[in-house]
């Protein structure tokens, strides 16, 4: 409960963020909320040299809709994402997923950013951001890029995001057709965290889904799409039966070692729940329909 | 005049304090020069440390001394943490303050840091070089005692601790030859960890010109650590040390016990002359706090064809981790062995239970301390039973209770029941949960593949731990008796000093609800003073569900003793004999002359000023108490949970939770039903949640709250809660006690609950905690 020392730097900028993190390297470490990284500091399992605080830097906060585009700043936290009649319009599954992190005094702190590039294979945002198809704007020492949430969880606490770069901002397709989405978890009764957790997207065109992006965290190293799912739900009919044929796909094209096992879940029940929970998410998700 | 405050439910008189942060604990105490203290401990279960070397760890600026083990034996203090309860043939091993060569469990003290700050504290930790050679370790009690397993100590052959039963086992035997029908069942008792709110904490003070040590630290019964730090750790004469017990955030029982810390931490205060503070982190008491039940058991159990019980036979392992904790044999058999006859008229019990040794954490008393575990048994077999014949589990309950005219009832097992009237809280119950009603909407729903589960737990409690004579005569190393002093001051204003130490009852509301009603005085004139040696007489503390029955008694008691001299000095002053004075709300009168009254504070004025008392009359007006029990109290009740289990993801839902409890007359309601939703808490998260899991290798998994499941407040419906009264026939005020029962009766009930759910796939039985992929795993396996 007692971190060594440390420097603590406090940006008011990007620019000057990303000119704290060149000159640390790798001896510094980027502080938002402050939710998964202090409990680490805590408890010494990480000792950063350098704190580089952008917690204040009010560019980076906020929710707009830009055209087709939700546009959530990495700063965001997930009291207001949930509470955001936008994303709760346009990204109903992340609305769930921010309403369901941790308890409240963690979604008033916790936020976006923080939360995907810390990639906890157990967080409730990057399944749901995964299966709206986001992306991630970074930006670092030599520009911006974006990066589809596709690409940008890529192992156990692992991303595309760079050493030297910052999130600027996370960006959800909300155009088009009909949309509905949903994000539901088994939470684990100590840590909240997911056990699995089922975001599913699907666009509909009357009854037919013509498209669906099913994504799944806690089950898995990190967040994946489960395309088994998505392809028993590509053009049939919203029912039941549809459903129920997804979730028996849901866990298609996996190993038995590619699902988490810890104590309170073996690989094989995590499996078997992630098809129960894919067809919650999908029917609570048609629900919104 | 006072109001009858006894059964009113008033408002906690400690509440303001806690919810406004102005309640002082004992990290908050800060005294000029204060140091604070960092502990290193083993991260090995088991293994000889080779080389200790504290020198770099010294050097660190701001660091004010670093010791080990061989620093405290230079010392010649005794250095010991002894145990409290002795039974028959039961190996003793000595427990050092730091380890010496050889650690054996992960979290034992190693060596101490004491510095400027809690930084620099933690920082020096982390550059004393200890080396470690491994050693193979068992934490499974079962596994400990197979031929080859690691030995905890060379002189515990096998392991094994003690090897104690109680009851015939020759009868029980016969009775199982000659039974109609038996069942059997083989259970693990998870072990659990007490999670009190606050973290244990140790403030010590020592003044080498007095040569006086106070401690300041959070401890359930402060005369109980004053006994030991003098005679087995610290070596100081009793009356050179004083232990306070601030406000306290909870114990369960985890802060009854007398561990290496608080010792260790008041020996640096001696070595340095220097106040220093050691305030345990949540990881740290994880694992160091003494945890709770871990049992491995074959149970079973016989009828005869009538579907009478005539046997039960119980074989427990009960993990006793690496050293003794200080109460730990006592409670899984006297607290155990002696419960297995629950409410039921059984003819023949035998129990035998080795207690084990393992590379763990000690494990002692916590919150049911024994009976927790008993009910469990019981209970659990009571509903495998009732299956067995086809009975309803209500029913099956009802024909083997023990009848209201066979009181006081003689258990095969020792105890001696004293009052109890079972059926009645069981058809209250029933009827507040609907249970014909609800037995109907079950059927219906398993037609729609829904999985409802009722289950019943009808328990029997054994609290207030006496008389000392017998207690001592089981192993106790201590008493049972409370003490209290009543003192009216001049003014008629009342100080209770009590031996019970509260840290979060309510024993200053409830105990002063005692007092106004005996004195019939205001309830805002009485204070009462607990948990700090220097000011109480002495006193056994607070645990068992002992400070109503024990140390309200002592009380009552003392304030009667009061009310009894007043009278003597009021006879004096009304000029009448003190046989025609009578005494009613704070007032003496000559009986059938109400107006012409002396009050109690006119008395007790008079009995200071002395000048006018009567011929052979002490000047003052006070009293003590010292009260030892004749018996322990019984209480009882019937819980019943109502679940819903999903068969596909084996999620269980706790739809209902009814209670009624007979704890005999109710002091204060409000605090009886928040100790029973407190220990119905308990009870479900022993029951659905909580488990200290270990490897292989002796590592505590759940190591933090992140891994170890308490139950939240919205995993829990509203409760239900009901009582019945049969007063306890052998104290002045008939109260049992409360503090235990929910957490008693509860994990029964839900699992009771959960496996009634299951029936339809012959599900029999699920360990705790029932957790979904427990109960998933028990439909595939009962499906196949």
């Amino acid at each position: 409960m007692y971190p060594p020392k440390f420097d603590y730097y406090r940006a008011t900028s990007v620019d000057e963020a990303l000119s704290l993190l060149q000159q640390h390297g790798d001896n510094a470490k980027l502080l938002a909320g402050g939710h998964s990284l202090i409990p680490l500091m805590k408890t010494r399992l990480a000792q950063p040299a350098v704190l580089i605080d952008i917690g204040r830097i009010d560019a980076l906060k906020g929710i707009q809709v830009d055209g087709d585009t939700l546009r959530i700043g990495p700063l965001t936290t997930h009291a207001d994402i949930a509470a955001s009649e936008d994303v709760q319009g346009r990204a109903a599954a992340l609305a769930d997923a921010a309403g369901v992190v941790g308890d409240v005094q963690v979604r008033n702190r916790g936020t976006i950013g923080g939360n995907l590039a810390h990639a906890d294979p157990a967080s409730d945002l990057p399944a749901a951001v995964l299966a709206l198809g986001g992306e991630i704007e970074v930006r670092g020492p030599n520009g911006s890029r974006t990066v589809a949430a596709d690409d940008f969880f890529q192992g156990l606490f692992t991303t595309a995001l760079g050493g030297d770069e910052i999130i600027t901002a996370i960006r959800i397709p909300a155009g088009g057709g009909k949309r509905v989405s949903a994000y539901v978890k088994f939470p684990h009764p100590a840590s909240g965290y997911a056990v699995v957790g089922v975001a599913a997207v699907l666009e509909l065109d009357g009854q037919t889904i013509t498209s669906a992006r099913v994504a799944a965290n806690g089950a898995f190293e990190c967040a994946k799409r489960l395309t088994g799912a998505e392809q028993a739900l590509a053009g049939a009919t919203a029912s039941d039966e549809a459903i129920a044929a997804a979730a028996q796909r849901a866990a298609e094209g996996f190993n038995a070692d590619d699902f988490m096992s810890d104590i309170f879940a073996s690989s094989e029940y995590r499996a078997h729940l992630l098809g129960v929970y894919t067809r919650r998410a999908l029917q609570k998700a048609l629900e919104r329909a | 005049m006072a109001e009858k405050l006894l059964g009113s439910a008033i408002r906690r008189r400690e509440d303001p304090a806690l919810i406004t942060g102005r309640a002082k604990y004992t990290d908050d105490l800060k005294l000029p020069n204060m140091a604070y203290v960092a502990i290193l401990r083993s991260p090995y279960a088991h293994a000889r440390i080779t080389r200790l070397d504290t020198s770099k760890a010294k050097a660190l600026d701001g660091v004010v001394a670093v010791f080990t083990a061989e620093d405290v034996a230079q010392s010649g203090i005794p250095g010991q943490v002894p145990v409290g309860w002795l039974l028959p043939d039961m190996k003793i091993p000595t427990r050092p303050l730091l380890a010496q060569d050889r650690v054996r469990y992960v979290g034992e003290a190693v060596a101490v840091v004491v510095a400027e700050d809690r930084y620099t504290a933690h920082d020096a930790l982390e550059l004393i070089e200890v080396e470690y050679e491994p050693l193979s370790a068992v934490a499974n009690p079962a596994k400990a005692v197979e031929e080859g397993a690691p030995l905890v100590h060379d002189d515990a052959p096998n392991n094994i601790a003690f090897d104690w039963e109680i009851g015939d086992k020759e009868a029980t035997d016969q009775a199982f030859a000659n039974a109609a029908h038996t069942v059997s069942l083989n259970l693990v008792n998870n072990r659990l960890i007490p999670n009190a709110v606050e973290p244990r904490a140790a403030l010590a003070d020592y003044d080498p010109v007095s040569g006086r040590l106070t401690l300041w630290m959070t401890t359930q019964n402060p005369h109980i650590h004053r006994l030991l730090m003098s005679l087995a750790s610290l070596g100081l004469p009793e009356h050179k040390i004083r232990v306070i017990a601030p406000e306290v955030g909870g114990g369960f029982g985890s802060k009854i016990h007398h561990y290496p810390d608080e010792a260790i931490v008041s020996w640096c205060a001696m070595q340095l002359g220097r106040p220093v503070k050691w305030q345990a982190t949540r990881a740290e008491t994880y694992l160091t706090d003494a945890h709770g039940r871990d049992h491995v058991t074959t149970a079973e159990m016989a009828v005869d064809e009538n579907g009478k019980i005539t046997g039960l036979r119980v074989h427990t392992y009960a993990n006793m981790g690496a050293y003794y904790s200080t109460f730990a044999p006592a409670v899984p058999t006297y607290l155990y062995g002696t419960l297995l006859s629950g409410e039921y008229e059984i003819p023949n019990i035998y129990c035998r239970v080795v207690g084990v040794f393992t590379h763990t954490t000690p494990v002692d008393a916590y919150r049911g301390a024994g009976r927790p575990e008993a009910t469990f048994v019981v209970e659990r077999l009571v509903d495998l039973m009732a299956r067995k014949l086809g009975m309803d589990p209500a029913e099956f309950r009802r024909k083997n209770f023990i009848p209201p005219d066979k009181f006081p009832y003689q258990t095969p097992v020792a105890l001696q029941y004293d009052s109890g009237d079972y059926e009645k809280p069981l058809n209250k119950a029933l009827e507040l949960v609907g249970y014909e009603q609800l037995r109907r909407e079950q059927e219906e729903a398993r037609k729609e593949g829904r999985y409802i589960g009722i289950g019943l737990s009808t328990y029997i409690e054994a609290c207030g731990l006496a008389p000392s004579s017998v207690v001592g005569s089981l192993g106790a190393q201590a008493g049972q008796w409370e003490s209290a002093i009543v003192r009216v001051h001049p003014t008629g204003k009342v100080t209770v000093y009590s031996g019970s130490s509260g840290h979060g009852q309510g024993h200053k509301t409830t105990f002063a609800q005692i007092v106004a009603d005996i004195l019939g005085v205001p309830y805002d004139d009485i204070e009462i003073i607990q948990g700090d040696t220097d000011e109480v007489q002495y006193g056994w503390g607070t645990y068992g569900s002992r400070s109503a029955a024990v140390g309200g008694s002592a009380i009552a008691v003392s304030a009667q003793k009061v009310v009894e001299k007043g009278r003597k000095i009021a006879a004096h002053l009304l000029e009448a004999a003190e046989d025609d004075v009578a005494f009613e709300a704070g007032k003496y009168y000559v009986k059938g002359a109400p107006d012409k009254a002396v009050t109690i504070q006119d008395v007790a004025l008079q009995a200071y000023l002395a000048h006018n008392l009567p011929p052979g009359i002490e000047p003052a007006l006070e009293a003590a108490a010292f009260y030892d029990p004749s018996n322990f109290t019984f209480p009882f009740g019937t819980h019943v949970a109502v679940v819903e289990v999903n068969p596909e993801s084996g999620e269980v839902n706790l739809l209902r939770y009814v209670a009624v409890d007979d704890c005999g007359h109710v002091i204060n309601p409000l605090i009886v039903e928040g100790q029973v939703h407190g220990g119905i808490a308990q009870g479900v998260g022993q029951a659905l949640y909580e488990h200290a899991v270990y490897d292989e290798e002796g590592n505590l998994i759940t190591g933090t709250l992140m891994d170890y499941a308490v139950p939240k407040a919205r995993f829990l419906p509203s409760f239900e809660l009901d009582r019945t009264v049969t007063p306890c026939p052998h104290n002045p005020l008939g109260v049992k006690g409360i503090g235990e029962a929910g957490t008693i009766a509860a994990s029964a009930a839900v699992v009771n609950a959960v496996v009634d759910a299951l029936a339809p796939f012959g599900v029999e039985h699920i360990d705790m905690p029932v957790t979904p992929e427990k109960v998933w795993r028990a439909i595939q396996g009962a499906g196949n």
